[in-house]
């Protein structure tokens, strides 16, 4: 099986090029399930079994098989079944679906309707992926991550072959650099640049890192693309090995990921039994290996100095730049650092003609897609990959469908805790790297979270700050102790116990910490609290001025009430109250709550089956 | 004291890893993973194999929030603490958890039953907000959903004790 | 060379220089507290920010080198707040205790607020406090920690042990042995270069100022001995210019203070000798546990039981100087006095934190050990105007004397010179004519030399600080030594450095010579080799009073009454932790 030469793999790529028809002649089906662990989180992988035993009762094999695939994207309405060659999509399929699907669909041809999405079969069609553009995602949803050959059906390792056979290292940067793309992981620096610096040092050993440690909180881009289609990212990184001239290159992934470690092991496994990776590669003098290294919980080691001392197997502390890694990296080596989705997006840049297919979709200076990973209070939740330059606004509401359960759009927040809030008047921003960061937040590496009216934003700012805390390395002053006396004064102003001029303090202090921390982490810290002072001034005046937490989740400023005329004198809500709050006698006395003892925890309001309880703020029915 | 059995698996974990450069971190992954904690007799074992002192190892492990320097509970309950779960109330199944339990994040319930681990996000967004037990994942997860999570592994203990 | 501009001035520098040593070659002050030249240049405390143009951010003057065309602004508004704000932020992470601290004015934090116009602005959460003074020697409080992590260098890198390290992260980050220990739980060599670098009081060496003043008030037969690097660095805490020999006002100190006998330490590393090198001699002939390695310091003893326990037949038996001086003291000197042993309490001034913990062996005849700081509280304690003092010379009757030999044995080198001179004579009848073995001299690491001995090749090796000592150590054990004979000093550059001697730090320096804190105290050696030079008696073998000694008392180096007064044993230590 191992690739010899060009010739061979033109062979490999035709001889898989009708995988998939293949599986589907003779009247055959395929039925394809979303394995990436979000679904698996929904029991996806028991979606597979059940339709495993009734082929095997029914002794079907060879009319059916089941297969596993990357992300769909669509996570809300997961998990999807999709027919092929039908190309029938199921969404929100559970256990006992199955059977209907079996029986209906598989055996006699008839669709289940119920189970469609918005009554469409082809869910290809659907606003969701409407206005989306699939390049680092090529592949996801599509293929098996296991089978390689389904990796060459799609064209896998094509730019490869490519460069290795017409392009010289050079010519590959110098395609890069033209295409425009710019790092994924939120910084944007151009990637083309970055490589050439390396490629100009001279040195025996140089290294290839691949940053898969996607620390952002409430962000699965590069996981997905890992369990999608780790060939692309794998693919990119040998490419990048070439182009640089590097032998050796590491994955630095998340030890919390382990679906995503195993699906990239088995990827790399295949990728050298093809003779991809390893002596070689392709017959070429060009020899190139990948090892996977686990980060283990460190959102700091998303910083490329702290990726490095983490891989040396030290504490993941940053160290001063310069020197650069391209220049002075692992192991004082020259090293270039990309993340997942960077790499992902150049199988599809160092194609023939590729360059130009890139320079098409984008901006002037954002070239591309980005992926997101769409989550918070929007109706669609899930990871897509957009065309830069999409706006905020289409994001939210022609692919996120808007605002879950009518409540009121409040905030966006891009970057995570590099990142900033953006409110409605920012919504016709164009996502580029720079528009974002003109507007007080920025690209970052793709969370996206959408909030509503019961969002309070100084609990927000609050909660980046209390990560960057926990997650600062503790070697600067500015972030190990700066964030912490920010961190006091946040709460401080949510215990209503605020001052106008700890809003000054904030501010000074966050101006310091940007301009005075060591690494990347402590220079955005600030930037949760800076855009909410910006954006949402007068929320801060209100909870000190008023005591008042519009959103009513500041607990030491609002109360729990029970309002007499609508208590059905149950019981309910003092039976669930921890600390015995609530008293009153059942089918006599509406029940009443001692704000002295009331913890605030919620459970009375959750539980109460009439709705009768109610939070408060600031004075607002204060009795 | 660990038993000679572990003190083998751990040689040989360190065996299989020693000849990639700086191995560290994949060693005390794999005994993390292995062993489920990293305490002071191991890490002193990885320090003479590797020849590093023990005080710099125990730096590393407890930077590191995936390493534990002690054994966690039976039922390890994971709050995913992600953007996504927080903006969708994380915050007060937490302080419903260790409310029930009595114990802070990262600690274990006397009985050795339970341990509170926060996570940072385990990826599944769209069920936030999302709590696994032992992996097993409970998805849009309500304050009041708490107690019956916890009662259903009290339950499931006292099922095994009557067993047994 | 590179031009650059600061504060709107050209100048141009040499390439490669931070923007610190080019700011220091121009008289140009910027703050620092973290930076320890060669130790930490890791811009953690972010004292030392300075303004770059066109750049968005800080730079910290410490560790950014400067490059063409740089313009940099050293004393902006801006600049002078951010670095406030560094300094307001670190002291509210701190003990604000000065008045009990033992670093109080020694303090290049308490200097810098100072300097700055700092105060307490900040109020919050504070790391968890951990204070470790159950070793008795050093003391660790992290609650006066400032995260620089010299220590931590310093132990792993200087020293090749690696006791200390960071652990936990963000604000629970300290500094400290393994899971918090204590120093006496993990194997700590006590050779307190760690507290001779914190830029604070977090790691001090304990005092033991109190003990003495208890013996003093019992009325007790209370003898005082001074080792020779005491002399060299003493007049430092009393502002004469480093390298300043004070033996004389120390003497005349020590006396006021009411030692019943002042002696130095010389008369004790003059007897070391006579054994040292008849126990070399005799190795040498017999061919037997060579290489020998020199056996005085206590920190070196406490690595080679630790780390080297398997090399511990290489180590000479010698008791250190003033342990044999202790021990003469309690013997010979007792019966001769008349005075009853118990009644005697032997206080050494030690430029060293490991000699409180070797009081501590078995063998010992030592009471207690201050140091050279300690010595200096306590001229203040006594109201002692130091700077007028009349020069004084040591007691003179028994155990007085002392030759230039004993006096270098306060440098690295010093040992072997003053045992070549002894073991020359020796093996030759005749006194090596240069007197001084240069090869041995030097603050280099690891210095060798080779001599013809009435052709007898002896070659020797010379290391101060632990990781050159363990690279000697690793060719003993691999059998690739060609040494016969080696000196090792844990501290770098030997006693003058000790962890017992006034600390020298960049603040105190000139800022032209902020970055040569080696350099400055190496001057202490050069007072040493100076007065060896004055010296009529240069050799231990021609002091008349060790003669004495040996005639009245010992007999002969090596007799079984020396064996049982002057030598010991080592043993292995169990360096586990658990």
């Amino acid at each position: 099986m191992k690739i010899h030469n060009f010739e061979q793999f033109e062979e490999q790529i035709t001889k898989n090029q009708d995988i998939f028809k293949e599986e589907v002649k003779d009247n055959k089906k395929v039925i394809l399930i979303c394995g990436d662990s979000g679904c698996v989180a929904n029991n996806s992988l028991k979606l597979k079994e059940k339709f495993d035993l009734l082929i095997n009762q029914k002794n079907l094999q060879d009319r059916f098989l089941v297969k596993l695939t990357g992300c769909f994207g669509f996570c809300s309405k997961g998990p999807f079944v999709k027919i092929m060659p039908d190309n029938v999509t199921y969404h929100k399929v559970k256990e006992q679906d199955i059977f209907e699907i079996f029986e209906s669909h598989l055996l006699n041809n008839v669709i289940v309707e119920r189970l469609l999405y918005n009554k469409t079969k082809d869910i290809s069609l659907i606003d969701f992926y409407n206005k989306q553009k699939k390049i680092a995602l090529d592949g996801c949803g599509v293929i098996d991550p296991h089978k390689i050959e389904e990796c060459f059906a799609i064209k896998g390792y094509t730019a490869l072959k490519r460069c290795l056979s017409s392009l010289t290292s050079l010519q590959v940067i110098e395609e890069v650099s033209e295409s425009g793309l710019r790092g994924r992981g939120g910084g944007g620096f151009p990637t083309g640049k970055k490589w050439l610096t390396a490629y100009n040092q001279q040195n025996e050993k140089k290294y290839v890192i691949c940053n898969a440690d996607e620390g952002d909180p409430g962000a699965f881009m590069d996981r997905a693309i890992l369990e999608g289609n780790p060939h692309s990212v794998i693919e990119g990184m040998i490419i990048a090995g070439y182009a640089i001239g590097a032998s050796k290159g590491y994955v630095y992934i998340r030890a919390e990921y382990p679906s995503a470690v195993k699906k990239l092991e088995k990827a790399l496994e295949d990728a050298y039994e093809y003779g991809l990776l390893g002596q070689n590669i392709m017959g070429t003098n060009f020899s190139f290996d990948i090892e996977i290294r686990l980060g283990a919980g460190a959102f700091v080691c998303g910083e490329e100095t702290a990726l490095i001392a983490s891989i040396e197997g030290k504490r993941g502390m940053p160290n001063a730049k310069p020197p650069y890694p391209a220049i002075k990296g692992l192991w004082g080596k020259p090293t270039i650092i990309n993340n997942v989705e960077t790499f992902a997006n150049l199988p599809f840049i160092l194609k023939e003609g590729g360059v130009e297919r890139f320079k098409s979709v984008g901006t002037e200076k954002s070239k591309g897609t980005k992926v997101f990973a769409l989550a918070g209070k929007v109706n669609n939740i899930g990871l897509v990959e957009v065309p830069m330059g999409t706006t905020l606004r289409e994001l939210i509401y022609d692919i996120g469908g808007g605002i879950a359960n009518d409540k009121e759009f409040k905030a966006i927040q891009t970057g995570g805790p590099s990142g900033g809030c953006l409110t409605k008047e920012d919504l016709d921003t164009p996502i580029d790297f720079d528009s974002l960061l003109a507007k007080g937040s920025m690209m970052g590496s793709g969370g996206i979270i959408v909030m509503d009216e019961d969002n309070c934003m100084i609990d927000v700012a609050k909660f980046y700050l209390k990560f960057i805390c926990e997650e600062s390395c503790g070697k600067c002053t500015p972030c190990r102790i700066g964030t912490t006396r920010m961190l006091e004064l946040l709460e401080k102003i949510s215990d209503g116990k605020g001052e106008e001029s700890d809003l000054e303090e904030l501010d000074k202090l966050a101006h310091y910490i940007k301009k005075a921390s060591l690494c990347g982490l402590g220079q955005s810290a600030p930037n949760p609290v800076l855009s909410t002072l910006d954006k949402f001034k007068e929320e801060y005046l209100e909870h000190i001025k008023e005591h008042k937490c519009r959103a009513k989740v500041c607990k030491s400023l609002i109360k729990y009430h029970i309002i007499p005329e609508k208590c059905h004198k149950c019981g309910v809500c003092a039976r669930f109250c921890p600390v015995y709050a609530i008293s009153g006698t059942v089918g006599k006395e509406p029940f009443e709550i001692d704000p002295e003892k009331c913890i605030k925890c919620g459970l009375c309001m959750s539980n109460c089956a009439f709705k009768s309880i109610e939070k408060t703020t600031g004075g607002e029915n204060n009795d | 004291m660990i038993s000679s059995k572990s003190k083998e698996e751990i040689y040989n974990i360190i065996e299989k890893r020693k000849n990639m450069e700086t191995p560290l971190m994949m060693i005390l992954s794999d005994i993390q993973n292995k062993f489920g904690y990293i305490d002071l007799e191991v890490q002193q074992i990885v320090a003479e194999a590797l020849n590093i002192p023990v005080s710099e190892i125990y730096g590393v492990v407890t930077f590191y929030s995936y390493f534990s320097l002690k054994p966690k509970g039976k039922y390890v309950i994971s709050t995913c603490f992600g953007t996504a779960c927080y903006v969708k109330g994380t915050q007060g199944i937490i302080d419903e958890f260790c409310n029930k339990l009595k114990i802070k994040p990262g600690e274990t319930t006397e009985d050795g039953l339970f341990s509170i681990d926060i996570l940072r996000c385990v990826g599944a967004c769209s069920l936030a907000p999302v709590v696994t037990v032992n992996g097993k994942i409970y998805p849009h997860v309500k304050i009041a959903d708490v107690d019956k999570i916890i009662k259903e592994y009290k339950d499931k203990e006292v099922l095994m004790n009557e067993n047994s | 060379m590179i031009n650059i501009k600061i504060n709107n001035k050209e100048y141009s520098f040499e390439e490669g220089l931070t923007i610190l040593e080019a700011c220091h070659k121009v008289n140009i002050d910027i703050p620092t507290l973290c930076h320890y030249k060669d130790l930490v240049q890791s811009g953690n405390c972010r004292v030392c920010l300075v303004e770059v143009k066109n750049n968005r951010n800080y730079v910290t003057a410490c560790n950014n080198k400067i490059y063409e065309g740089m313009e940099i602004f050293t004393n902006t508004l801006e600049i002078i707040e951010a670095r406030k704000k560094s300094l307001e932020l670190i002291i509210s992470n701190h003990s604000l205790e000065c008045l009990n601290c033992s670093s109080n004015q020694n303090c290049e934090l308490q200097a810098l607020t100072k300097k700055l116009n700092v105060t307490e602005r900040y109020h919050g959460q504070k790391t968890e406090t951990t204070i470790d003074d159950l070793s008795g020697i050093l003391t660790r409080d992290t609650s006066k920690c400032i995260l620089c992590g010299r220590c931590i260098e310093m132990c792993k890198k200087v020293q090749g042990i690696g006791i200390l390290d960071f652990e936990n992260r963000g604000l629970k980050t300290i500094v400290a042995p393994v899971a918090n220990k204590s120093f006496k739980d993990v194997p700590c060599t006590y050779c307190g270069q760690c507290t001779k670098v914190c830029p604070t009081g977090a790691l001090t060496v304990k005092e033991n100022i109190r003990d003495l003043l208890v013996a003093l008030k019992e009325g007790k037969h209370v003898v005082v001995q001074t080792a020779p690097a005491i002399r060299a660095a003493l007049g430092e805490e009393f502002d004469y210019p480093i390298g300043t020999n004070v033996e004389g006002k120390m003497v005349s100190a020590l006396k006021q203070i009411g030692f019943s006998k002042v002696y130095d330490v010389n008369f004790g590393a003059d007897l070391t000798i006579m054994e040292e090198a008849t126990e070399f001699i005799e190795r040498y002939t017999k061919k037997e546990n060579l290489p020998m390695i020199t056996s005085c310091c206590p920190g070196w003893i406490n690595y080679a039981e630790n780390y080297y326990p398997d090399l511990l037949n290489h180590l000479s038996t010698c008791k250190s100087p003033h342990m044999m001086e202790g021990a003469i003291i309690k013997s010979y000197y007792a019966e001769i006095n008349n005075i009853n042993k118990e009644d005697i309490v032997v206080v050494s001034i030690m430029p060293c934190s490991a000699k409180k913990e070797e009081k501590d062996r078995n063998d010992n005849d030592v009471d207690i050990v201050l140091t050279t700081v300690e010595l200096a509280n306590l001229i203040k304690l006594f109201g002692i105007n130091f700077k007028d003092l009349e020069d004084e010379k040591f007691d003179n009757d028994l155990l007085g004397d002392f030759s230039g030999a004993g006096v270098i044995f306060g440098t690295t080198g010093g040992v072997m010179e003053a045992a070549l001179r002894t073991a020359y004579y020796s093996l030759t009848n005749q006194e090596y004519e240069k007197i001084s073995f240069e090869n041995v001299r030097g603050s280099e690491g690891i210095k060798e030399a080779s001599l013809n001995i009435n052709g007898n090749e002896v070659n020797v090796a010379v290391v101060h600080s632990l990781s050159n000592a363990s690279k000697v150590l690793d060719e003993i054990r691999n059998g690739t030594s060609k040494y016969d004979f080696i000196e090792v000093m844990a501290c770098p550059l030997g006693c003058i450095n000790g962890a017992g001697q006034p600390k020298i730090t960049s603040s105190k320096l000139e800022t032209k010579e902020k970055d040569n804190i080696l350099f400055n105290t190496y001057k202490r050696a050069k007072a040493l080799y100076d007065e060896d030079k004055k010296m009529n008696i240069r050799q231990s073998h021609n002091n008349p009073q060790i003669k004495e000694l040996y005639s009245k008392y010992l007999q002969y180096p090596h007799s079984p009454k020396a064996h049982e007064l002057l030598h010991t044993s080592y043993s292995k230590k169990d360096k586990k932790i658990i």
